[in-house]
């Protein structure tokens, strides 16, 4: 366990429904689920889900901090807003799957093999470093996320897809030297140090 | 009518040699015809869409936006934000709804733009591009520009998830929008009726980490065009587009389909009905080419 998820475990020791609160991004509406099930039965890639949201909110409320923040589930969020626009309670679901999904991360407990999580920290990477997404390396980096086999068999399959963007030129070999960037990236990192510090002072981070 | 204005956001996905470069093409194009200024923000950065989550929390991913934000409002002052993605349409919104519900976002928000001698008040308009063409021009605006009706194709309108959810275009359901068909209607095109996938997601983001799950939802957003007697297929949104397009083959190969059904932008058709080449509608850029289209475009 790491020393950051330990933290949180001991402030919060009688109530993960307070934790979720305080911590998970729009994680204050929670309590506002009715357990309708509208939500859960919205999601395009429902079947894989282990817990759908509504089961997901009950958990909170019942304390069940592990199997909520180890769980795969909210990495198979798509972001469709299906959900949102049905809930009779304006849960703001989408956001709290993401939130809860990060704060995972943040303690260092989320599921280290789900492909999801792990895209999206390549994503993040990715855009960070130089302020805009590099589809290129992204997508070099995604194959091979698995490991070399893995990822070989990957950009094999991928090739004819990767060939047919080079030859409309909606792809660009280019990108791997350099690509494209923002000219004031050392501002944009400063900006981004700055949040991440500000935010660090209130939810804490594992490793840091 | 007068030239409009906008602050122009491009996204990652539409700049030069990248997955949508082809959709910048059509929509300067289509910006050509009906007066519409884009002027850009400068040196803006990638919003993170709906999926940079994992590394970045809550205030970082703020703070990307609001960085756009920021420079827009002191470079483009007075203007609306546009933008022709889904998800940073979405995403840059969103942003602006979170800074003004919670003052206390809203001040670390500027504590760290202020690293880069930002400040972000975030009170301009942030819209899609299809609003500006709904709400600003019309389509009996868009009608006039027509020369080149692009008589008896079929066109399913599939409008996704991000330009019809949680804001959508105002007046329309979420459920059933017609803008999709109204605009093909008013290019001189036959939309196809009870497309029963219009709304339905493709996976988003997931298309890459999870290509099976999501190459499933995808296969019946095709076949449903299929059934409805559609020749191609129109969207909104670059991460839509790429998703619909690009996978076909794989879909083909696990199901055992033989789908070929072009994927082309709102712009792509109205760049060729007002009468541009297929160069200026980037037809070079599909993958499975609109054959239709270029004949048009050549006659
Ligand atoms: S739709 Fe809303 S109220 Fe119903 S279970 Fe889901 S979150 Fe709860
Ligand atoms: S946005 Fe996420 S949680 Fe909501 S319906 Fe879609 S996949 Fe499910
Ligand atoms: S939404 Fe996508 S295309 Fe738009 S800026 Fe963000 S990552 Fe780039
Ligand atoms: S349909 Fe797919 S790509 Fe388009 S907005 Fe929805 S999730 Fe995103």
């Amino acid at each position: 366990m790491t020393d950051a998820n330990q933290q949180m475990v001991e402030q919060y020791r009688n109530s993960f429904l307070r934790e979720v609160e305080e911590n998970v991004e729009e994680g204050e509406w929670v309590k506002m689920c009715m357990q309708c099930g509208v939500c859960s039965g919205s999601c395009p890639l429902g079947p894989y889900w282990d817990h759908p949201p509504q089961e997901i909110f009950m958990m909170i409320r019942a304390g069940k901090r592990d199997e909520v923040l180890q769980s795969t589930s909210m990495w198979m969020c798509t972001s469709c807003y299906n959900c949102i626009v049905r809930c009779p309670r304006e849960l703001p679901i989408t956001h709290i799957m993401h939130g809860l999904a990060h704060y995972a991360k943040r303690l260092g407990i989320a599921p280290k093999n789900q492909p999801t999580h792990k895209f999206s920290q390549l994503f993040w990477d990715n855009l960070t470093k130089t302020g805009r997404v590099n589809e290129l390396k992204l997508g070099l980096s995604l194959y091979f996320m698995n490991g070399i086999g893995e990822g070989i068999k990957t950009s094999l399959k991928m090739q004819k897809i990767g060939l047919g963007m080079l030859m409309t030129k909606r792809l660009s070999p280019m990108e791997l030297i350099g690509g494209h960037k923002c000219k004031d990236a050392k501002g944009l990192h400063a900006i981004l140090e700055k949040a991440e510090e500000l935010e660090a002072a209130r939810i804490p981070v594992a490793g840091k | 009518m007068a030239k409009k204005s906008y602050s122009f956001y491009p996204g990652c996905s539409s700049q030069k040699a990248a997955s949508a470069s082809n959709y910048m093409v059509s929509v300067n194009s289509m910006c050509k015809t009906l007066d519409i200024e884009l002027n850009e923000i400068p040196d803006w950065n990638c919003c993170s869409a709906s999926i940079g989550y994992s590394g970045g929390g809550e205030l970082p991913r703020l703070a990307l936006s609001a960085r756009n934000m920021a420079i827009s409002e002191r470079e483009n002052p007075g203007q609306d934000i546009v933008a022709t993605c889904a998800a940073c349409w979405l995403a840059t919104r969103e942003a602006q709804e979170r800074l003004h519900d919670d003052d206390k976002l809203m001040t670390e928000t500027n504590e760290a733009l202020a690293q880069a001698g930002l400040k972000v008040e975030a009170n301009q308009n942030i819209r899609h591009m299809v609003e500006v063409l709904i709400e600003d021009l019309g389509y009996e605006e868009m009608g006039k520009h027509v020369t080149k009706p692009l008589d008896g194709v079929k066109i399913a309108g599939y409008v996704g998830c991000q330009t019809n959810r949680p804001f959508g275009i105002d007046g329309e359901s979420y459920e059933n929008p017609k803008y999709l068909d109204k605009l093909v209607e008013t290019m001189g095109a036959e939309p196809i009726e009870n497309y029963d996938q219009k709304v339905s997601c493709c996976g988003g983001a997931l298309a890459f980490s999870e290509p099976e799950k999501s190459q499933a939802l995808i296969k019946d957003i095709i076949e449903s065009a299929y059934d409805g007697g559609a020749d191609m297929i129109v969207t909104p949104c670059p991460v839509c587009q790429m998703n619909v397009e690009v996978y076909q083959d794989h879909i083909n190969q696990k199901y055992k389909t033989n789908f070929k059904m072009p994927v082309v932008y709102y712009s792509t058709l109205m760049t060729v009905a007002y009468g541009g080449s297929g160069k200026d509608a980037g037809l070079d850029g599909q993958i499975i080419k609109a054959k239709q289209l270029e004949e048009i475009a050549s006659k």
